[in-house]
């Protein structure tokens, strides 16, 4: 829980001492740097209700590709997918390629663009304007989440609490892990079905 | 000997307490609540030092006047003594501590370890937080670890506890039993959303939670309110932060400098009005004590009096809301009896015994 300081931060005399120097990056963190802008992700956000049912189609085109993707290979496959997984996803969500996606259940707001990379929820340091306590300029992504998720038919999956992030599956792709789990459970659900 | 306190082991001072039906820890803050009494707890300010004079020395001004202490895990993202440092100190003078545990700085393979260490200790009340981040405080360079979040931090403490397994499932031979807790802030956006979140940390274990600073009642009465109609205080005893402003100064510094803290400006100009400011904060927190302990599903207060601990008996007592009930308080333990009266020699006797010499006493 925060506290309160004296009117001269120990963080505030740390930065001054630093030594003087031309080169004065902007005073972000390194994670922001990558992005420098929102536009893209707030517009995923706004249309999230869109997303969503593109993506439900788009779900299950690669689970009807399944046979073709077991056929190839997942191994083999992987590259080209990630390849593209990775360009499209990062253009519309800043993607940070976690490998285990919960865009459909954070209002298709990346939680991995949260600088404390939250997956249930913001913060108590939100600011009243609905910005980040780390990035003053950049808007809270879980305040966008629960925007996000009041437009979508299936937004109360918010509410699900998510396991923490698995750091060994990071840089894989989601949609075939997603594709290749949903096919195991149609599976067992035909066997179950059919021993019953 | 016979018990002087109520949450005592009947057997002797220094034994834990028997486990009761329905609870899940030994701790006194649990039971204190379960029986429906209305609980104050407040933080401790940690020391800059390896003394444990200090941190006795902070803690025994709180004596008999609250029901737990927090040990905060490096608050604001500020370096100082670790809370696992100050709990196995308190611990060990038979406080109980709340030990909060921040995903800042640690992964899950430490904190998994230090809630062991901890309920090992006898800790018996564990906060789960966020923690703020590393850009707030004395070390702006070093790494963000957040490997789990506040909400996952609750659920593994929780597995721990009731399936007796770590995260990974590898099976524990005695389980923690902890009292667990969480924060909230009711006064940060998304406003409609943070009761819905409350209830899902109550999925997540939570069974108590502490607020951040309330100075803006009307604005925690209408989260109450939302929080009763989903049905959140009767799975969560709610414990609302308060705490006295040492003057209109700070008032306005904190609100522009410590994320998360919501300060109306009727507060502020309160106290600019006010002769004796340092008074009027403390004034101004009893009233707002004296507001949220009538709000229903409000199960007691954390007062935070950062380095103005020693207002905290006076605020806790003005506002009565113990009701003349006596918190816990430390008392000579049988077992401290028995070490003084064998040991205390060594005290005063000046005897250096070689091993030489005792081999030679032996024969």
């Amino acid at each position: 829980m925060s506290d309160k300081q004296p009117a001269v931060t120990q963080a505030t005399l740390v930065k001054k001492a630093a030594p003087r120097s031309d080169y004065k990056p902007a005073d972000v963190s390194p994670q922001r740097r990558v992005q420098r802008t929102f536009a893209v992700r707030l517009w995923s956000i706004r249309h999230s209700r869109l997303l969503e049912w593109f993506y439900s189609r788009f779900a299950d085109v690669f689970l009807l590709l399944h046979p073709l993707w077991k056929g190839i290979g997942y191994g083999r496959v992987e590259a080209p997918v990630k390849f593209v997984e990775k360009r499209v996803k990062g253009f519309m969500f800043d993607c940070r390629m976690c490998g285990q996606c919960v865009l459909s259940s954070t209002g298709m707001s990346c939680p991995m663009n949260c600088p404390k990379q939250l997956r249930n929820g913001p913060c108590g340091g939100v600011r009243a304007n609905g910005n980040c306590e780390v990035e003053p300029d950049m808007p809270c992504v879980w305040v966008k989440a629960w925007e996000g998720s009041r437009n979508m038919v299936h937004g109360d999956k918010i509410l699900t609490v998510q396991k923490p992030v698995d750091q060994s599956l990071r840089e894989t792709s989601a949609w075939l892990r997603v594709t290749a789990q949903a096919a195991a459970a149609r599976e067992t659900d035909q066997n179950t079905g059919a021993s019953a | 000997m016979n018990a002087r306190q109520r949450d005592e082991n009947p057997a002797g001072i220094h034994l834990p307490l028997e486990p009761l039906p329905g609870h899940t820890s030994r701790g006194r803050l649990e039971r204190v609540l379960r029986r429906g009494e209305f609980a104050v707890t407040t933080e401790l300010n940690p020391p800059d030092s390896a003394d444990p004079e200090d941190v006795y020395n902070r803690a025994k001004i709180f004596d008999g006047w609250v029901d737990a202490i927090n040990a905060v895990d490096a608050s604001g993202a500020n370096c100082h003594m670790s809370s696992v440092g100050i709990c196995a100190l308190l611990t060990r003078m038979g406080y109980a501590p709340i030990m909060q545990i921040a995903c800042r700085d640690k992964n899950r393979i430490a904190i998994q370890g230090d809630v062991l260490g901890g309920a090992a200790m006898g800790v018996a009340n564990m906060l789960c937080l966020t923690g703020d981040g590393v850009q707030a405080g004395d070390q702006p360079g070093a790494k963000p670890v957040f490997d789990l979040d506040s909400m996952s931090l609750l659920e593994t403490i929780r597995i721990m506890r009731d399936n007796g397994k770590f995260l990974s499932g590898r099976k524990l031979t005695t389980p923690p039993q902890v009292f667990l807790g969480c924060a909230v802030n009711p006064f940060a956006p998304p406003y409609d959303f943070r009761p819905i979140h409350l209830g899902k940390k109550i999925a997540a274990g939570a069974q108590f939670a502490q607020t951040q600073y309330c100075f803006d009642v009307p604005m925690f009465k209408t989260f109450m309110q939302k929080a009763r109609d989903l049905g959140h205080t009767e799975k969560l005893f709610l414990l609302c932060g308060v705490g006295p402003l040492a003057s209109a100064k700070t008032a306005k510094w904190i609100r522009s400098n410590v994320p998360g803290i919501h300060i109306p400006d009727a507060v502020i100009k309160r106290l600019e009005g006010a002769q004796d400011q340092k008074k009027e904060g403390k004034q101004l927190c009893i009233d707002i004590i004296n507001e949220v302990k009538e709000i229903p599903g409000v199960a007691g207060v954390h007062v935070m009096a950062y380095r103005q601990e020693e207002y905290v008996a006076e605020i806790v007592d003005e506002s009565g809301v113990l009701k003349g009930r006596q918190p816990w308080q430390r008392e000579i333990r049988r077992d401290d009896q028995i070490v003084a009266e064998r040991l205390d020699h060594i005290l005063h006797d000046e005897i250096t015994e070689t091993q030489v010499d005792m081999v030679k006493t032996a024969h």
